[in-house]
């Protein structure tokens, strides 16, 4: 038995330690926006925040977690209450397939937590890790843009 | 009763004092004191031969020139990098032929000069970052090749931040007194009973290459420990293997096997460059076959000593004895490492070599281990090859530190490192910008 914080909320699973945080996400817990893309940490579209760091949560082990504290997309916003983030990427239509976006999102939410005004050379630099197969990687970085507010 | 001396004669003293310690300081001065060299109005671009540029282009790749002095994101050659040294930050300069910021106004005496002795042109003394100590063996005809090369260049409007360095390491004369320990100038001396494409190796190794200069440890005034020549270095955080009989590897390190490592940035019988070796494999996988050919040659024969056929022992693989010793780190490895370096994974099926092969898990600094787990591994080559992502937010220092130890267990024969975990909270540190 393994307690989880996750989004907030003390959350208790049986899930092997050797699993990866991805499938106790996904399989225990019912929490399906992180996705499963290569599950060798080389796309991002697992890319989930814990303590607030963007980590590929298919090669982070259950028993690497702890007590550090796990955000997933679902921890963001609803498609009735958006984040600031996840309206950005509404309003520029930053999704085609969508497969990648909450893995862009935790990614580049832990970059407006971390600093809230990003120059545009950060902005690539931190999104760096995360691929988008369909190519709106412009339209990504653009909403990124537009939730951290015009550069100074 | 403490009694001081009678005023009148410590006036005295110290009076006759003066001119001595002055002189003395102005000696010194005038022994370190280099003139400068005239500005030369800067060489248009096509004076010089295009046969004489490629070559340079060649030389610079194996110099590699424009890692150390292209920033990130940078102009190639416009300097700006920051490289971090025991003495504290150093900010590569710019060698593009701009007048005003670049090496525009320098004739060849300058570069020579600059490559052979480590003064600027102005007569500052350059500091050791920029290996002179090996570009000192380089021959007439190849500093000319690589000034024609430099000087044909676009010329880049680029001033590279104040170095921030502890006192007083920032007064360059004192760079004469490490030139007098550790610069021996000259060529290299031909060795007859060798081939002569070990000779070129050792040229091109000793001298652009500069190997050593990571590949060796260094001493306290940061000067090769020449009784240890490439018995493995630091660089950036990294360990730079021992490239001597002591490199855990040196069975397998034929001159074949190092030739595709140099090329390709991963061989075979061997894991990949990391860390700062990346940028090198890149560079040499420009350089001219031949060229990294006789480096491969040189350098394997300083690892040599091996059985005159490769031994095909069976990589080492202890799976239950080392998730007995380290069952949390089994866990570990099994929940973020084994997808790629387990038996079976699809990596293997890639023809990728297995952890046993990895020269940084038998090595016995678990510097190198402990970097890779942090910082990953980029491709080094044409963004092909290895992409290992980066740990150093998905593990604690406890946690990488434990699936490191149950790694060596299960994949050498080695002893266990000891204090691991200071090791990781050490490199951890090193590894911040």
């Amino acid at each position: 038995m393994t307690i989880l914080s996750v989004n907030g909320k003390s959350r208790q699973v049986t899930a092997s330690p050797d699993t990866p945080l991805l499938y106790v996400l996904r399989d225990d817990l019912g929490l399906n926006g992180a996705k499963y893309g290569c599950g060798l940490g080389q796309c991002g579209a697992c890319t989930v925040q814990l303590d607030r760091m963007a980590v590929f949560s298919c090669v982070t082990p259950l028993a690497a977690v702890g007590t550090r504290a796990v955000r997933t997309v679902e921890g963001l916003g609803s498609a009735e209450a958006m984040s600031p983030l996840q309206r950005a990427f509404a309003e520029e239509q930053a999704a085609q397939c969508g497969y990648c976006i909450a893995g862009m999102l935790m990614r580049a939410q832990a970059l407006l937590d971390a600093n809230p005004s990003p120059s545009d050379a950060q902005i690539r630099q931190h999104m760096q890790p995360n691929l988008c197969r369909c190519g709106t990687h412009i339209r990504i970085l653009r909403a990124i843009r537009r939730a951290a507010g015009p550069l100074a | 009763m403490f009694q001081s001396p009678p005023p009148v004669l410590r006036r005295r003293t110290i009076k006759r004092l003066i001119p001595l310690l002055g002189g003395a300081t102005g000696l010194a001065l005038a022994l370190t004191w280099r003139p400068a060299i005239a500005p030369i109005q800067p060489p248009p671009a096509n004076s010089f031969s295009p046969t004489i540029v490629a070559r340079g282009a060649a030389l610079a790749q194996i110099a590699d020139c424009m890692v150390c002095h292209t920033a990130p994101n940078g102009r190639p050659f416009a300097g700006g990098r920051p490289l971090k040294t025991p003495f504290g930050t150093l900010y590569s300069t710019n060698i593009t032929p701009d007048p005003a910021t670049g090496i525009g106004h320098w004739s060849f005496a300058a570069f020579e000069r600059a490559m052979r002795q480590g003064v600027s042109r102005t007569g500052a003394h350059l500091y050791p970052a920029l290996p002179y100590e090996h570009f000192t063996h380089v021959s007439d005809q190849d500093l000319g090749a690589l000034y024609a090369f430099l000087m044909s260049r676009r010329p880049v409007a680029a001033i590279a931040p104040a170095n921030r360095l502890i006192f007083p390491l920032g007064f360059r004369p004192m760079l004469a007194g490490w030139n007098l320990l550790f610069l021996h100038q000259g060529p290299l001396t031909i060795d007859p009973s060798e081939s002569a494409e070990w000779n070129r190796g050792a040229y091109l190794a000793e001298g652009l290459g500069h190997c050593a200069a990571c590949h060796s440890p260094r001493n306290l005034l940061g000067g090769e420990e020449r009784s240890h020549l490439y018995a493995g270095g630091v660089a950036e955080g990294w360990r730079a293997p021992a490239l001597d009989q002591s490199n855990p590897a040196k069975q397998r390190w034929t001159p074949e096997a190092l030739y595709t490592f140099l090329r390709t940035g991963i061989s075979p019988d061997h894991s990949a460059a990391a860390g700062p070796m990346g940028p090198v494999v890149e560079s040499l996988s420009h350089a001219p076959d031949a060229d990294v050919r006789a480096i491969a040659t040189y350098i394997a024969s300083k690892m040599a000593e091996r059985a005159s056929s490769s031994p095909s022992v069976p990589p080492t693989n202890k799976p239950y004895g080392a998730r007995q010793a380290y069952p949390i780190g089994a866990t570990l490895f099994a929940g973020a490492c084994a997808g790629c370096h387990d038996t079976g994974a699809p990596m293997a099926g890639q023809g990728r070599p297995l952890l046993s092969l990895a020269s940084d898990l038998s090595d016995t600094d678990p510097t190198s281990a402990i970097q890779a787990v942090l910082r990953g591994i980029e491709p080094p080559v044409a963004d092909r090859g290895p992409n290992m992502p980066p740990f150093s937010d998905n593990l604690t220092d406890e946690q990488v530190a434990a699936t490191l130890a149950y790694a060596r267990a299960r994949f050498t024969n080695q002893p266990p490192w000891p204090h691991l975990d200071r090791m990781v909270a050490k490199a951890r540190k090193e590894s911040q910008p």
